[in-house]
């Protein structure tokens, strides 16, 4: 038996059509427009000014809180200006402006191609690494990971959990960096484990992935502590909680996290991020992004530059179809539409997905026939229908206690319902109400 | 049979007769004593339950009402004069005095002013569109159309017109009592302070984004130029984050500022027309 | 680019079931039990299941059209669903006007006043049903004889169902050893050869039928299971404890609207409870009353009743019975 999370789920087409594809790296762009505000927390504060030249890999932005973290130039050229762009948020966020001129890295990166096993470094050092290479969770939520590498005092993480799941359709990044960088991700693995004192690490990868199972697990042999678990596929195996009850069987309790049951998860993109950065000297400044969709003459998997526009990849996956409709950052399942195609890439951009028109519209919604299919296949065990006829009646007491927060909008509820009914839409405002009402009476 | 009929009468009546004594014994039992002049005062109040007062509808206001010492700050937006009068003289209390109010649109953003970048499809919910993103224009401030203030307005007063996307309000419905002021997640509509005949004069955006980002996003929308600040001799008119902002309390509608505004954010309705445009402008052009 | 991005909030793609294909899956799930009623009770069968559908789908068009002035949505099959499971629960020499009344009142009182699809509370096919077997108690139980009936409507030949002749032979005494003797055997039992209303003769078609809706997910397995192995576990206990008074578990699932309830009528989605542990509440609640009823109540059958009332217990199993939360509670193992 195949290892999962216990309840709900749902099993959309996978679609992975670019998992043959090896990882192309896509030439820099003219210019680019880093956001400062790419990961959860406070936005980073800008350190350059209009005109100033920048390096590949120079801090351009300081980490402002402790929930926040350093942003990187991700080319070499001038700083064109300092100002608001429109990013994935579907709002205008400050971003730091760059006229590409040359390629030019920083002298500290290690820009050679072999591999770096052995580290001397301490565990403080390697946490400090990821803080100042600007690193944050690259599965898409984007939180700073030097944060998760910090134990609180009186907890202890006993495992290190690697999140290979990929559970989102489409999406192929992680798979193939799995296949291609997959010493590099065991050396960061090990880093990891090291930074949080740990003896041992689960790599989780969904069963659709059988060779990249087989690489890591013929690579986990060199390296001790390690081991690989195929998954279930089943949506959303990825996601955070479900995966440490799929691998350990411990439940994360209601507003936790997962190091209460003494567990870390990263994603193996941060892990692979963190070798470049601990023992390369290289902080986050290109990601690798799926591009896809049906109407696409070239799909593919790119090393992108991190504030690339959107447009610049489309390009390269053979231009925009006529027919698209609808374009997607992340997977169907809980990617954002873009409003516009000169969004840049940002750390958390794991894909860019382009769906013809006849994809892009909804259906139009019908009455709740109760059919409990949303309750059944919540993974959180929550009543979506419950929480949407709530939230529209604005009872935000009861979509409280209806335990709206637990909620991880993965979108399973909105897909399966029959009477196509935007449930997500709703809890996902429960839960913002929800969230403003606890924030105003704690203070 | 007649027995069947005299027995089902008999014992029926005696069931009523007990039910009644039962009902009746705890009636006067569990008696609450409640002023009378609640009653009177709720039923000297609209009852529309708008919640306009600040109360979750008539009743407990007509509870405060009676409770106060002083009344003057508590105000029932729909009601008018006369019907607080009414309450006023039931309670022998003074009234305080009300400023009639009404709901102003400040949006401008008709599909012609302000194009269309992107087709929004989801819940058909204001609060929803706004937290996903800017919306389906390039103005991140402006109405987005799908009528969260419509859906509010309790007395038929606020519609979304088809043509622009906008909601208008109908001045003679609007009550001001909140109610879309406080549904609108964009703070578009604001109680402005009604005038004789409903002429008003304001800035119709909230834009607060640099002149020209704004006049990018949308034609008409404020770039916080500041020139009708300077046409204005009552200091009705203040400038903040690129966006002015005429104090309807202070504004005197002497019509300066309309013709000064570069990209005619500012709206005067209902007066009667201009003699000559020109020659409003060139005294207002003197004055200054 | 000619046209406008859309935008919308995650997710972006969708599962392949809509109502209407639901409803659909429910009348395909159906029609091996209307194929065998056909085979054994003939033209009847076929003319009373046309009128119930047609008039069921009529009503709920004029209602939705003139009374509620909304779009009418017969296309998505809920109303020809109801109109199915009415006519599963007559007899096939039921005249056509009974059935039109039925209809009206499955549809008008039963579904359309509490604001049409997934607001009614309570089955409208069985609404329908027990308003006419309270109004029309004659005609809704004479049963046609099987096979002989085929070629004759309302004047067809009619007998005493299985469980009539138990329930009347139990109380006046016969033992049950020797009624089984005059009711089918358990294989014409399992086929359908028994009279009876039109859609519950044949436990093989609606098992049949079941596997389909388990198997397409339309269903889940709670209900029918939970509704089974109660009834059986009662009328178990009852026959252990005195066989010659009570009839074996085996004759009381075969017979009367059980599996037809079980899988079909206490599934529907709007009066079913909405947790598994709320539809193991309710199956269980289903299949006690059910036993009760056919035991000592004044009915032979007491299906329908029984689904009706937990209808009315659903909205507080919804209340009070919830899901188990992920992480509510902490087990490190």
């Amino acid at each position: 038996m195949l290892k999962t999370f216990p309840k709900g789920g749902v099993h959309p087409a996978e679609n992975k059509v670019t998992a043959s594809k090896p990882i192309e790296t896509l030439p820099v762009p003219k210019t680019v427009s880093i956001p400062v505000a790419q990961h959860l927390g406070a936005p980073s504060t800008p350190e350059v000014k209009k005109g100033d030249t920048v390096k590949a890999g120079q801090l351009i932005a300081k980490s402002s809180a402790f929930v926040s973290t350093n942003i990187h130039s991700s080319v070499s050229g001038k700083v064109l200006k300092v100002d608001k762009v429109t990013d994935t948020s579907g709002y205008r966020q400050t971003a730091v402006v760059i006229q590409v001129e040359g390629d030019e890295w920083d002298e500290s990166i290690d820009t050679g191609k072999e591999l770096k096993k052995d580290t001397g470094l301490t565990g403080e050092e390697i946490r400090n690494k990821t803080l100042e290479a600007g690193i944050v969770g690259l599965g898409g939520a984007t939180f700073p990971s030097h944060i998760k590498l910090s134990v609180p005092k009186g907890k202890k993480a006993e495992v290190l959990i690697i999140n290979g799941a990929e559970c989102e359709p489409y999406l192929t990044a992680d798979h193939r960096l799995m296949l291609e960088k997959g010493e590099e991700l065991m050396v960061g693995i090990r880093l990891l484990m090291k930074a949080l004192d740990v003896e041992k690490a689960m790599i989780g990868i969904e069963n659709n992935k059988p060779d990249a199972i087989e690489h890591l697990s013929s690579l986990a042999g060199k390296y001790k502590g390690v081991s690989v678990h195929p998954l279930k596929v089943m949506y959303p195996q990825g996601a955070e909680k479900q995966l440490i009850k799929a691998l350990i069987n411990r439940e994360v309790p209601s507003g936790g996290l997962p190091i209460d049951v003494g567990t870390v998860v990263h994603n193996v993109g941060t892990a692979v991020a963190v070798y470049e950065a601990v023992q390369k000297n290289k902080p986050l400044i290109e990601r690798v992004v799926t591009v896809s969709g049906e109407s696409l003459k070239n799909p593919g998997n790119f090393m992108v530059r991190i504030g690339t526009p959107v447009s610049e990849l489309i390009e390269a996956a053979g231009g925009l179809p006529d027919d698209t409709g609808k374009i997607i950052s992340g997977g169907p399942m809980m990617g954002k539409a873009l409003n516009s195609l000169e969004v840049p890439i940002a750390k958390g951009t794991s894909g860019i997905l382009v769906f013809p028109e006849n994809k892009a519209k909804r259906d139009k919604p019908q009455n709740c026939i109760r059919c409990a299919k949303c309750v059944s296949i919540c993974p959180m065990g929550l009543e979506p229908y419950l929480l949407r006829s709530a939230s529209e009646r604005e009872m935000w007491e009861m979509v409280e206690n209806e335990r709206v927060m637990d909620c991880m909008e993965c979108g399973s509820c909105s897909y399966i319902c029959p009477s196509r009914l935007p449930l997500l839409d709703y809890i996902r405002l429960g839960k913002s109400t929800v969230s403003k009402i606890i924030r105003s009476r704690k203070q | 049979m007649s027995d069947v009929v005299v027995y089902s009468i008999v014992s029926l009546s005696v069931l009523g007769t007990l039910a009644a004594i039962i009902l009746y014994i705890i009636a006067q039992k569990f008696k609450v004593y409640e002023d009378p002049r609640i009653d009177k005062v709720q039923e000297a109040l609209p009852g529309a339950n708008c919640g306009g007062c600040g109360m979750p509808g008539c009743r407990p206001f007509a509870e405060e009402l009676v409770k106060a010492d002083d009344i003057s700050e508590l105000n029932c937006p729909v009601a008018d004069n006369e019907a607080m009068g009414e309450i006023a003289k039931i309670l022998g209390k003074e009234l305080g005095e009300k400023t009639p109010l009404v709901a102003v649109v400040k949006c401008n953003g008709s599909p012609e002013h302000r194009p269309k970048t992107s087709h929004y499809e989801g819940a058909s919910e204001c609060r929803i569109a706004t937290e996903l993103y800017r919306g389906e224009s390039d103005c991140p401030y402006g109405c987005l159309g799908l009528g969260e203030c419509e859906r509010a307005c309790k007395f038929d007063a606020i519609h979304i017109n088809k043509e622009t996307g906008l909601p208008v309000v109908t001045d003679e419905k609007c009550t001001a009592c909140n109610a879309c002021v406080v549904a609108c997640p964009r703070d578009i509509i604001e109680l402005r302070k009604k005038n004789k005949k409903d002429r008003k004069v304001y800035v119709s955006c909230i834009n607060e984004d640099k002149g020209g980002i704004a006049r990018k996003s949308c034609k008409v929308a404020c770039i916080g130029c500041g020139k009708c600040v300077e046409v204005c001799q009552f200091d009705a008119i203040t400038l903040e984050n690129n966006l002015a902002y005429i104090d309807s309390y202070k504004c005197t509608l002497c019509r300066k500022c309309p013709p000064v505004c570069p990209t005619n954010a500012i709206l005067e309705e209902n007066f009667p027309p201009r003699k000559e445009k020109k020659k409003a402008g060139d005294s207002a052009a003197n004055k200054s | 680019m000619s046209k406008l991005l859309t935008v919308s909030p995650s997710p972006h793609t969708f599962g392949g079931d809509n109502v209407k294909k639901l409803m659909y899956g429910v009348i395909l799930a159906l029609l091996p039990a209307l194929a065998v009623s056909v085979y054994f009770f003939g033209i009847g069968a076929l003319v009373v299941t046309a009128v119930s559908i047609i008039s069921c789908i009529g009503f709920e068009y004029l209602i939705q059209k003139f009374l509620m002035k909304t779009e009418p949505t017969i296309s998505d099959g809920s109303a020809a669903v109801t109109g199915l499971l009415l006519a599963f629960n007559l007899p096939s020499n039921l005249p056509v006007w009974i059935i039109i009344i039925g209809a009206l009142v499955s549809i008008g009182v039963g579904k359309m006043s509490f604001g049409g699809l997934g607001n009614n509370p309570f089955n409208p096919a069985l609404v329908g049903r027990v308003f006419m077997l309270i109004s029309f108690p004659v005609q809704m139980t004479s049963w046609p004889e099987p096979v002989a009936a085929r070629t004759q409507y309302t004047d067809a030949v009619t007998g005493a169902t299985p469980l009539d002749v138990m329930k009347e032979g139990i109380a006046d005494g016969v033992p049950v050893s020797q009624l089984m003797g005059e009711v089918p055997g358990y294989l014409d039992l399992f086929i359908g050869r028994m009279g009876g209303c039109i859609g519950e003769i044949s436990a093989a078609a609606l098992i049949l039928g079941g596997i389909y809706l388990l198997v397409r997910k339309i269903i889940s397995w709670h209900i029918p299971v939970s509704i089974i192995a109660t009834i059986a576990v009662f009328t178990g206990i009852l026959w252990g404890a005195n066989p010659e008074a009570n009839a074996d578990p085996v004759f009381h699932i075969l017979t009367g609207g059980i599996l037809l309830g079980a899988i079909f009528m206490a599934t529907d989605y709007a009066t079913s409870p909405m947790t598994a542990k709320g539809m193991w509440i309710y199956g269980v609640g289903i299949g006690i009353i059910t036993v009760t009823i056919r035991v000592w109540g004044a009915y032979p059958e007491g299906m329908s009743f029984a689904i009706l009332i937990m209808n009315a217990f659903v909205p507080v199993i919804n209340k009070y019975v919830k899901p188990k939360r992920f992480g509510e509670e902490i087990k490190n193992g």
